[in-house]
């Protein structure tokens, strides 16, 4: 193997880039089948009801299309998941506006388009809720005995002996608003489906194994009778984790009674009102301090919307939970969470799965816990950061070695920090836009929480051809995040290849093993490091038949797979995880070690606020990380990138505007993401400290941008203006208020 | 409704080759392209003139192709992502993107690009402030932007001094 030849490290091209540039990359609506038809979906126009009656108006030529309502399913109306309580289609209730209740299909999207206008189901209102308040005090039963889908309690040392000891306790209520995902390729899927061939889907998803599980349950089939191919992906962000098996059940119900191909794809206002969003959250925090500024106590109280359906609540929750009180040692913690039900269209999975929204309750209390003090934020977190051996809130020892007070100086310096609080502290007073700097500290988990990895037991793949071609079989879906770069680097470094020699196989079910969903940062980490070990398990094999020497060139590679597969038959490697034995979590007392490693980060951001319009401008970012090994650098600082934009349409631009349980600015002309214009130049640092669990050292980085750059941003409005921020997005119209308030 | 008007035949050139198409008059253009000529790289993401992911040239103007009725097309001269590549050799924009990491998921990469050639045939050095202008009806949710600042300011430089 060539020593000189690495691939770790190296900004290779993206894997499939070149038929994104040119054009030639097939997404799910570039798909076409022979004698295929357009299917459509009729919604719920109520919150909470009961089912009266499906109209159909006259006018249309109805006998010319299938339509499909909960009776026609052939096994559980369900959208298989954690749980069964969705329906695939409504039945005798709805329990949130845009609930699919029938389905339509036909060759003329066009006419299809009127047919759908031309449906009315009627229902019979019942009395529904639209706040976790209502929720939480049981205004109306709505979804077990409780309203509650899960509820959590973390509790490490004595929180209530803890107040008399602190100088200060200090108490805030924090909110953040639902975000759309707002992937730019909208969801679709194209079903083929009959009871001789079973159930195909294609599709735009994140999930291949969550579709089918979905499939197999709602069409009672054996699983070897339903196959889910990923089509390219424009984008996922959590959004194309669980709502594309709702999709699929649908083009698969539509083509299981025409006996045709459907081709189902949202348009944008559709995709918008009906599919997941970030779950709005309120965080309550109650500290005692001590007046140097050594936390003593915190006491957590955290609560989601999940709207009307568990779908993966429990686990958004769960993520919050363990992340809401950052990367701290305080001996004294509490976090009582729960998520609760409304009647609003279920939230979802969203890059930060929970943490950005209890790090943002928790970033911006700590600056006011400092205020109150009388010390600088910088200087609170110092006297309170986690270090290597002390023990996180919900009981795990942190092994790995930990150096936020490194991440802060570097963030601080690389911002000009100290510098601007004094310039801006000076030059405000006299300008009517006044500038201000602040920072958030944070740490994200990769991988399944707790003994979730163990559960999934992921497996990946790799067959290498007669010709020395290395083929990655693997469930992990490239969404732009760069899963097929990162899969062939890390493969190619483990043979001594390049990358051009190295395949990723379309993830296909009937063709590549399960190796988990592709979310919760954990596809380089988790699936990556089955790919590395097959690899070498690869090269093992060739070395131990006598067939490779330990150092090789590319073409003795080839000849050596070639004479194994000669005398063998097969060269291939089936990899499934192991879990670390010294990783424990105790499901009931949820404790424990949460997982197996964090990247940890400190943000800064600088900002302007017109006082007069009350527009606030990121001025500029400084993102600072340490993540492991960083595999390929270019992808890597693209997704903190990424990251920091939607996190800053988090903070201050994206507002989804409620309406009894209905989104009604589900345009892009009304819900604002950020555009060129507004985002800062982004100023991206690795620190690398190789984690030797993962693939090459790396660990997970997806999603730990969204949840400092919230916070970030919020102090900094802060620091400019006095405004006490409690509430995320700070919109002009938010904001102009509360600048009136402060009297700048 | 669209069904009951009659199609009206449009020619057009499409990537340098003439084009005779049939489309009722208002029909999108998006569709017209994706659907008829087959040139599905040109992608729908709002629908509504948004987010420029269906972005072409239509005689030289970056347009949002699902706000132009088929019917303006007549006599047009139209250039889509199809059209960027010359017999496969990458244009400067899209290796710089490929380089750069300015496409990510991929989706908003043609009317990305088209708007980053627009913008050069305009101005072949533009300012950063130029660049986040010219590229500022064109949404992308994965790269921050930033790398297609940066793919653009290559293209640039690659196409000033070439290797």
């Amino acid at each position: 193997m060539n020593k000189e030849n690495h691939q770790i490290g190296k900004s290779i091209a993206r894997k499939e880039g070149r038929e994104k540039v040119t054009g030639s990359a097939r997404y799910v609506d570039d798909l076409n089948f022979p004698g295929m038809i357009y299917g459509a979906t009729v919604r719920s126009s109520c919150a909470r009801g009961e089912i009266l009656g499906v109209h159909f108006d006259d006018g249309i030529p109805w006998d010319e299309f299938t339509i499909v309502t909960a009776k026609d399913i052939p096994g559980k109306n369900c959208v298989a998941l954690l749980i069964e309580d969705q329906p695939c289609l409504a039945g005798q209730t709805v329990n949130h506006p845009e609930e699919a209740v029938v389905l339509l299909a036909h060759p003329d999207k066009y006419l299809l388009e009127v047919a759908r206008q031309a449906v009315r189901v009627e229902i019979e209102p019942l009395p529904a809720l639209y706040a976790m308040q209502d929720s939480l005090s049981k205004k109306q039963l709505i979804w077990g005995d409780d309203n509650i889908f899960k509820a959590y309690h973390v509790e490490k040392g004595d929180v209530d002996g803890a107040w008399s000891a602190a100088d200060f306790i200090v108490e805030g209520e924090y909110e953040t608003g639902a975000q759309e995902q707002l992937y730019i390729e909208p969801q679709g899927m194209i079903a083929r489906a009959n009871p001789a061939d079973g159930v195909t889907v294609w599709g735009s998803l994140q999930c291949p194994y969550y579709v089918h599980k979905a499939l197999v349950r709602l069409f009672g089939l054996p699983k070897d009778r339903v196959r889910v191919v990923q089509t390219e992906t424009g984008g996922g962000f959590g959004g194309k984790e669980e709502y594309p098996s709702m999709i699929a059940g649908h083009a698969a119900l539509l083509a299981w009674k025409s006996g045709k191909t459907v081709k189902i794809i949202y348009d944008r206002a559709e995709d918008m009102v009906a599919t997941t969003k970030r779950h709005p959250s309120r965080t309550r925090h109650r500290t005692g301090v001590t007046r140097e500024g050594k936390l003593l106590a915190m006491d957590i109280d955290f609560t989601i919307d999940g709207g009307a359906y568990e779908t993966l609540s429990p686990v958004v929750l769960s993520r919050g939970t363990i992340h809401a009180a950052g990367p701290y040692n305080c001996p004294n913690v509490r976090v009582c969470s729960r998520a609760v039900a409304t009647n609003a269209p279920p939230h979802g999975a969203f890059r930060g799965f929970g943490a950005p929204q209890s790090v943002f309750a928790l970033e911006r209390h700590l600056d006011r816990v400092a205020s109150t003090v009388g010390i600088s934020p910088e200087e609170l977190r110092r006297r309170n950061f986690i270090q290597q051996g002390q023990t996180l809130a919900f009981g795990q020892v942190v092994r790995e070695k930990v150096d936020m007070h490194k991440l802060l100086d570097r963030a601080l310096e690389m911002s000009g920090y100290h510098e601007k609080q004094k310039r801006f502290q000076e030059q405000n007073p006299r300008s009517p836009i006044k500038r201000g700097i602040g920072f958030a500290a944070f740490l994200h988990g990769a991988g399944f929480t707790g003994s979730g990895e163990e559960y999934l037991a992921s497996e990946a793949l790799i067959k290498v051809t007669r010709e020395g071609k290395v083929r990655i079989l693997a469930g992990s879906t490239e969404m732009g995040q760069g899963t097929n770069t990162v899969f062939a680097q890390i493969a190619a470094e483990a043979l001594g290849l390049e990358c051009e020699q190295i395949e990723i196989l379309q993830p296909d079910t009937s063709l590549v093993p399960n190796s988990g969903p592709t979310v919760a940062s954990r596809t380089t980490m988790i699936v990556g490091k089955l790919v590395e070990t097959a690899a070498l398990t690869i090269k093992k094999s060739l070395v131990a038949s006598g067939l490779l020497k330990e150092e090789y060139l590319a073409n003795e590679f080839a000849t050596a797979c070639r004479q194994h597969i000669d005398k063998f038959g097969v060269l291939e490697s089936l990899v499934k995880y192991q879990h670390p034995k010294d990783l424990h979590w105790d499901d009931e007392k949820y404790q424990g070690d949460a997982y197996g490693a964090y990247a940890w980060a400190v943000y800064v951001a600088e900002v302007s606020v017109d006082t007069r319009t009350a527009e606030v401008r990121v001025e500029d970012f400084v993102a600072v990380q340490e993540v492991g090994k960083v595999i390929n650098p270019v992808l890597a600082a693209g997704q903190i990138e990424g990251g920091v934009a939607q996190g800053t349409g988090f903070a201050l631009y994206e507002n989804v505007v409620w309406r009894e349980g209905r989104m009604v600015n589900g345009q892009m002309t009304n819900y604002i993401m950020p555009t060129s214009m507004d985002v800062p130049p982004i100023r991206v640092f690795f620190e690398e400290i190789p984690y030797d669990r993962g693939p090459a050292g790396a660990k997970g980085i997806g999603e730990l941008p969204l949840d400092g750059t919230a916070p970030a941003i919020a102090n900094a409005v802060a620091h400019a203006t006095g405004v006490d921020i409690r509430q995320i997005p700070i919109t002009p119209e938010k904001l102009i208020d509360m600048l009136e308030s402060v009297h700048v | 409704m669209s069904e009951t008007l009659r199609k009206i035949r449009v020619q057009c050139e499409i990537n340098g080759q003439t084009a005779t198409l049939e489309a009722y008059p208002m029909s999108r253009l998006l569709d017209v392209l994706r659907e008829q000529v087959g040139l599905t790289g040109t992608k729908e993401g709002c629908g509504e003139g948004e987010c420029g992911a269906c972005a072409i040239e239509l005689d030289g103007a970056l347009v949002n192709s699902c706000l132009i009725p088929a019917l303006q097309a007549n006599g047009a001269i139209i250039r889509t992502i199809e059209g960027v590549a010359d017999s496969g050799r990458l244009d400067a924009v899209q290796q710089a993107f490929l380089t750069h990491g300015g496409a990510q998921c991929g989706i908003c990469t043609p009317g990305m690009i088209l708007a980053a050639l627009n913008l050069l045939a305009r101005n072949s050095q533009p300012t950063e402030t130029e660049i986040r202008e010219g590229l500022a009806g064109n949404l992308c949710r994965c790269t921050g932007y930033t790398k297609i600042f940066e793919s653009v300011v290559e293209a640039c430089r690659a196409t000033r001094d070439p290797a």
